[in-house]
Order: structure tokens, then sequence, then C-alpha cells
């Protein structure tokens, strides 16, 4: 059996630890964001080595669907978290928030 | 005994290549910086799915994860540095000392976890783990209507799972319809871009189309397809089209439910038909994955364009945003 799971599966803990560590220590949304898909990453990845049996062998698809389904939620929880964001932010720009009536 | 030798340093190369740019990325203090090296990061994650046998998710990524995530966090650059100046005011009457006690509790904690998993790893579990699912989804696939093991657990063997991510997407796109009010950063676009629209766009809907199709039977599908026609959409809103020929509110509307109604249409006539819930009828398994798939992909691809655009499209079918831009200025 060759070293690649293990390799990989120290790779996605790392990852893990790594955005984690970011989500926690960034304070702007941005980067907080980011390191939390960094933090995604290492789980998804260390899901993908739990599918995969060795070279030659197929792997189980089974994970490799979750995996496919969580890449697509966390790109549209990423969107929805930057809109957020956004809208948070917003009262500071204009200091009515209610634009549509004042034109009229 | 070459080969493997040789796969051994590629493997040990991407996994640290990977650590290392996902630590510069997320420790940097530069954002803009961060995002692109987050971005290569993807690029680098989807190769080491690949390594890892994994193609549909090595596809997957270099769209989403890549390539739509960084655009998206790319086009918020300019919202986010306002933000941070708010919050280090706020942080300024904030205890430091208790911030900073926090902060060194958190990173332990995590220190302790990622210890954690090493021991696991390094306890042999990692081989020891059974799937006996995966025989279970290849004795069946047969029967599942499609030859991509993948996309047969996907649609058919765990649709559920779909199904509720589409619920989950637009969910995510009324979201974006609520809150946000379009603001794409205007740039007029040069020659080079105008030039490279033409091609990639028609390139990019072909791509999509061809991702669908084969994603019956070899790595591809509605998601991938739907990520490459969302980058299109993408390209289309950077090269000064405003609306990104996406449709009126009605036919928005009516394309961002079509693959979840669609999909609940289905597994509900079948309950009709006396099946179960989703069980799709013998030797039409098929065409109806075809189908549902379909409308999934457009489905993903106006949210996923919806979401880099930041809000409903701008009413007026307006012609390339160039001209009312050199009014405005």
């Amino acid at each position: 059996m060759s070293s690649t799971p293990l390799l990989y599966g120290l790779c996605a803990v790392a990852l893990f630890a790594i955005g984690l560590l970011g989500a926690f220590l960034h304070s702007g949304l941005l980067t907080r964001l980011l390191a939390v898909n960094v933090s995604g990453s290492g789980v998804l990845l260390l899901f993908v080595v739990l599918a995969y049996q060795g070279a030659g062998q197929r792997p189980d698809p089974v994970p490799h669907a979750l995996v496919l389904t969580g890449l697509v939620v966390a790109v549209s929880a990423t969107a929805l978290a930057l809109m957020l964001g956004r809208w948070l932010q917003r009262p500071e720009q204009e200091p009515e928030p209610e634009t549509e009536q004042d034109q009229e | 005994m070459m080969d493997s030798w040789l796969f051994d340093v590629v493997d040990a190369l991407l996994a640290l290549t990977a650590v290392v740019l996902a630590a510069m990325s997320v420790l940097g203090s530069d954002q803009k910086r961060s995002i692109v090296l987050f971005i290569a990061f993807g690029l680098l994650l989807s190769l080491i799915w690949a390594r890892l046998q994994a193609p549909d998710l090595a596809l997957a990524e270099a769209a989403i994860g890549a390539g739509l995530t960084g655009a998206l966090l790319l086009s918020a650059l300019p919202y986010s540095t306002a933000e941070k100046g708010a919050c280090r005011q706020q942080r300024a009457w904030a205890d430091i000392a208790f911030n900073r006690a926090l902060r060194g509790l958190a990173a332990t904690l995590i220190a302790g976890v990622a210890i954690a998993m090493i021991w696991a790893l390094d306890d042999g579990r990692l081989q020891s783990v059974p799937f006996t699912v995966s025989e279970q989804v290849f004795g069946h696939l047969p029967h599942s209507g499609v030859g991509n093991p993948v996309t047969a657990v996907l649609l058919n063997f765990r649709a559920y799972d779909t199904l509720l991510e589409l619920a989950v997407l637009l969910c995510v796109a009324l979201g974006i319809l609520a809150l946000g009010q379009p603001s794409v950063p205007v740039v007029a676009p040069g020659p080079v871009l105008v030039l490279l629209v033409g091609i990639l766009v028609p390139l990019l809907v072909l791509m999509a189309g061809y991702l669908l199709w084969v994603g019956a039977h070899a790595p591809g599908g509605a998601f991938q397809g739907g990520a490459v026609l969302a980058a299109a959409g993408v390209l289309l809103l950077l090269s000064g089209h405003r609306d990104a020929w996406l449709p009126g509110p009605r036919l928005l509307a009516a394309a961002l439910g079509a693959g979840l109604f669609l999909f609940i249409g289905a597994g509900a006539a079948m309950t009709l038909s006396g099946a179960v819930f989703l069980e799709y009828p013998e030797g039409w398994a098929g065409a109806i994955i075809l189908l549902i798939e379909a409308m999934a992909l457009l489905s993903i691809a106006v949210t996923l364009v919806l979401a880099y655009l930041g809000g409903p499209p701008a009413p007026s079918p307006s012609p390339p945003a160039r001209h009312t831009d050199v009014e405005g200025h």
C-alpha cells in the first residue's frame, strides 16, 4: 500500500487547522470567509481520502457525490454570506435606507 | 516500482504546496493577495482530486471552488476595505487582552484537534474503514440509467441530497434577490476582452452542454456544466453586458425554480403512479435524469451568476454598457 492516503490525510488535517485558525484570528468578513473555505476544503479532502481505495482500484462514489454537493453548497453559502455582509454595512454609506420612497 | 516512487514524490509536492499556499493565503494580511493565492490553492486542490481518482470533483473544484469562489471574493473586495476600518474602530474600545487570550485559547484548541486527527490517521484507521455501500452502488449501476457512478448516486440512489441541494440554491438566490442591488464595478472593456468574450462565451455554452451530456457515463454532470455556464455569465458581466443576458423577472424566476420544481414534480408523478417518491420507472431513468439535470444546470448557472451580480439584473436590457458609461462620466 502506498503512502498516498496518509500523505493527503495529513494535508487535510493541516488545511482544516489552518483554515479554522484563520477564521478565529481575522476580523474582516472577507478573510474569514476565505479561511472557512480553506477549512472546508480540508474536510472534503479527508472525505475523498477515505473514499480512495488505492491505485488501480475504483474509489467509492458515495463520498464523491457528497463532496460534490458540499462544493456547491459551500460556494452558495459564501455568496450569501458576502451578500449579507455587503447589506449589513450599507446603512453606513447611505444615511436613508429607504431610498425608493425618497425618490417618489 | 519506478512509477510508484515517482507518484510518491508528486503526492508529497502537491500536498506540501497546497498546505503552504493555504497558509500564505489565510494568514497573509493583504486581502487581494490572499484571494489570488486562494484561487491558486483551488487549482492545486483540483489536481489533488485528480490524483485521488475523483475526476468529477477535479472538474467541479476547478470551475466552482477555484473559479467562481475566487471571482465572488474578488468582486466583494471593494466593499471589504471599508468594513475593515469599521472593525478596527470597534476594537478600539474592546478589551484587547481578553481578545488575545481568547485567540490563544482558540489556537490551542485547534492544535489539539489537529493532533487528535493526526493520531487517528496514524492509528491506521484510514484503510480499515469498510465502505460496503460502494459494492451496492456498482451492483445496481446497470439499473440506474447512467454509467457514471457519481451521477448515479447524485440523481438516483441519493436523489434526495440533490433535491435538497437545489432547495438550498433556491434559498440563496432568493436571499440575493431580496437583499442585493446590482453593483458590479463597471469598467469599460478593452478590445482584447471583447474579442475573448466573443470566442469564449459560445465555447463555454457548448462545453456546458457537453458536460451535461457526458455526465451520464463519464466525469461531468449538471454541477460542472452549471458552473461553466455561470462562468460565461460572469465573463459577459465583466465585458459590460450588465444583465449578463439574463431574462426578465418572470423568466428569471422560472429558471431559478426549474431544477427544484421539475425534480419535485417528477417525484410526485412517480408517487401518484404507485412507486416510491423518486423511484424512477424501469427503462425511463436515463431520460428522466437527463431532463432533471438539464433544468438543474439552468438553475445552478442562473443562481451563480446572480451571486456574482449581487442582486437582480439591471431592468433595462441595455445595449453593451460602454456607451452609457461614457455618458455617465
